[in-house]
């Protein structure tokens, strides 16, 4: 399980994260929303020990990574994975190379076994037959599934997505969308997924999570959400709340 | 008083910055003797910075050692020491030419790839996806390019010493009627050993120099493209400025 317990954080002199309490159940997909600027992928970041509080503590399975650094720190992360806004893929290596990288960087599998894990995996997010191809010739779409393919090929307990649908069109967004439902029937990982599309989420979540004024606001299975008496969470929800929030 | 607060202020923020590169600097040694040693990279990287940086090194070589003779016939000519030519080419680029140029050669061309490269990486979030991995940036990215600077750049100086006295001989001895025995045995008895190491010791010194500053500035750079273009100008200059520098410094211990 992971706990966030009273982490506070500022960035340039604001505060961003001004005491979250979360805790995200084991073995489900759970969606944090909230307005652009709020920090949810700062909340991210917490959780896999990129950035660390200011205040407060991160705890996974137990072990509290706001205190850990260097090989203590690697060792929790092996069992996490992250897909990224723009996928962040090496631009100098193929999609094959991508999503072999971590397996030859860890040295898990031999070079066979290694390619038969990373083809496997390409062909279960549509990518077969792209492995030659540079990040640069793909679509957003291709490179969001790679970036997945990436995240998948280390079979991790944990995996983070930094709104993994932003910049795609609606029907390439609710293929990105079944592809991690059905990847999280087939492996069972975690998964905590930052994103703005409301109200698709719904029917693709477990739990939701909504960050507002640095602090989780609510919290409440997907199907209960909606009907949550909270007049944030209604705010924001209902239609226009969404182009109300990106508005500068 | 404002004065004096802001530069107390501007003080400051330079220790502060100096603090981190040395700190840079020091955990990317720190991985070069922890395993995996990363040689593949560190071969890559030597034929990047070295390799690739071969032909502008040669051209900037021949014309600086076309133009030292050239400049350096007429200058000696009004004492009647035109037979010392080789002795003047040969040790202005083993000694400062070679080093110098080169360097600031490599600084131009890989130095500021290099800033643009990790610049980049850090912001598409590449570094972070390393981070996740469980692989550490520093020791997959920074510490073979400093590994391959510090080992290519002494080669090139070499190759610019070759290259520029052999431009020297083509202009004094070919063109201007310098004598070639009397070039080449000049060349033999001005050069001394200590010249020689003298002159890969400052190629080795501003190759450490050249990718430690172009590494730090690309691994700090602000998280936008006016940033990474300012991160980039910023590597060049300091890069080159540290050279010269350091050059003044190493030559009084030397000589």
């Amino acid at each position: 399980m992971i706990q966030l317990q009273g982490v506070e954080k500022k960035l340039g002199g604001q505060s961003v994260l001004k005491g979250v309490d979360l805790d995200i159940p084991t073995g489900k997909l759970t969606t944090v929303i909230g307005p652009s600027g709020e920090g949810k992928s700062v909340l991210l970041k917490h959780i896999i020990g990129l950035m660390k509080p200011d205040r407060g503590r991160v705890l996974v399975n137990g072990v509290d990574i706001s205190r850990l650094s260097g090989k203590k720190l690697n060792e929790v992360r092996k069992q996490f994975a992250m897909l990224f806004q723009s996928a962040a893929l090496f631009d100098s290596m193929t999609v094959f190379e991508n999503v072999a990288f971590p397996l030859r960087e860890k040295r898990l599998a031999s070079e066979a076994d290694a390619r038969k894990m990373v083809e496997g995996i390409l062909e279960r997010v549509g990518l077969e037959g792209m492995g030659h191809k540079y990040p640069a010739e793909l679509s957003g779409g291709m490179r969001k599934r790679a970036g997945l393919a990436r995240a998948l090929v280390m079979g991790p307990d944990i995996i983070l997505f930094d709104e993994p649908t932003t910049g795609l069109d609606p029907l390439m967004a609710k293929t990105i969308h079944d592809l991690i439902v059905s990847m999280h029937r087939v492996f069972g990982f975690t998964a905590v997924m930052v994103s703005h599309e409301i109200p698709e989420i719904f029917g693709i979540s477990d739990w939701v999570a909504m960050l507002k004024n640095g602090k989780i606001a609510a919290m409440a299975p997907s199907h209960d959400f909606q009907r949550l008496d909270n007049p944030i969470v209604q705010e924001f929800i209902a239609p226009g709340a969404l182009m109300a929030s990106v508005s500068p | 008083m404002r004065f004096i607060q802001y530069l107390g202020a501007w003080v400051l923020s330079l220790i502060e910055e100096m603090g981190k590169m040395f700190l840079f600097l020091l955990s990317a040694f720190a991985w070069l003797v922890r395993p995996p040693l990363r040689v593949k990279q560190i071969m890559k990287q030597i034929h990047f910075i070295g390799f690739k940086s071969s032909f502008v090194v040669v051209l900037t070589a021949v014309f600086t050692g076309m133009v030292l003779a050239l400049q350096g016939y007429y200058s000696l000519r009004k004492f009647g020491s035109e037979a010392l030519l080789g002795s003047a080419v040969s040790l202005s680029m083993i000694r400062e030419l070679g080093p110098v140029l080169a360097s600031l050669m490599v600084t131009a061309r890989a130095g500021s790839a290099i800033t643009a490269e990790i610049g980049l990486m850090r912001i598409t979030e590449q570094i972070d996806a390393l981070e996740t991995m469980a692989i550490n940036p520093l020791q997959y990215l920074i510490t073979p390019k400093v590994v391959a600077a510090v080992l290519a750049v002494p080669l090139l100086v070499s190759i610019f010493d070759v290259v520029g006295i052999t431009g020297g001989y083509v202009v004094g001895v070919k063109l201007l009627g310098v004598s070639a025995g009397s070039y080449w045995s000049s060349v033999e008895s001005a050069v001394e050993w200590k010249d020689v190491y003298g002159g890969l010791l400052k190629g080795l010194s501003f190759g450490l120099i050249v990718s430690w500053v172009c590494c730090y500035k690309g691994y700090f750079t602000a998280m936008s493209a006016e940033g990474l273009g300012k991160a980039t100008t910023e590597a060049v200059v300091l890069a080159s400025v540290l050279i010269l520098v350091w050059d003044y410094f190493l030559t009084s211990v030397l000589l």
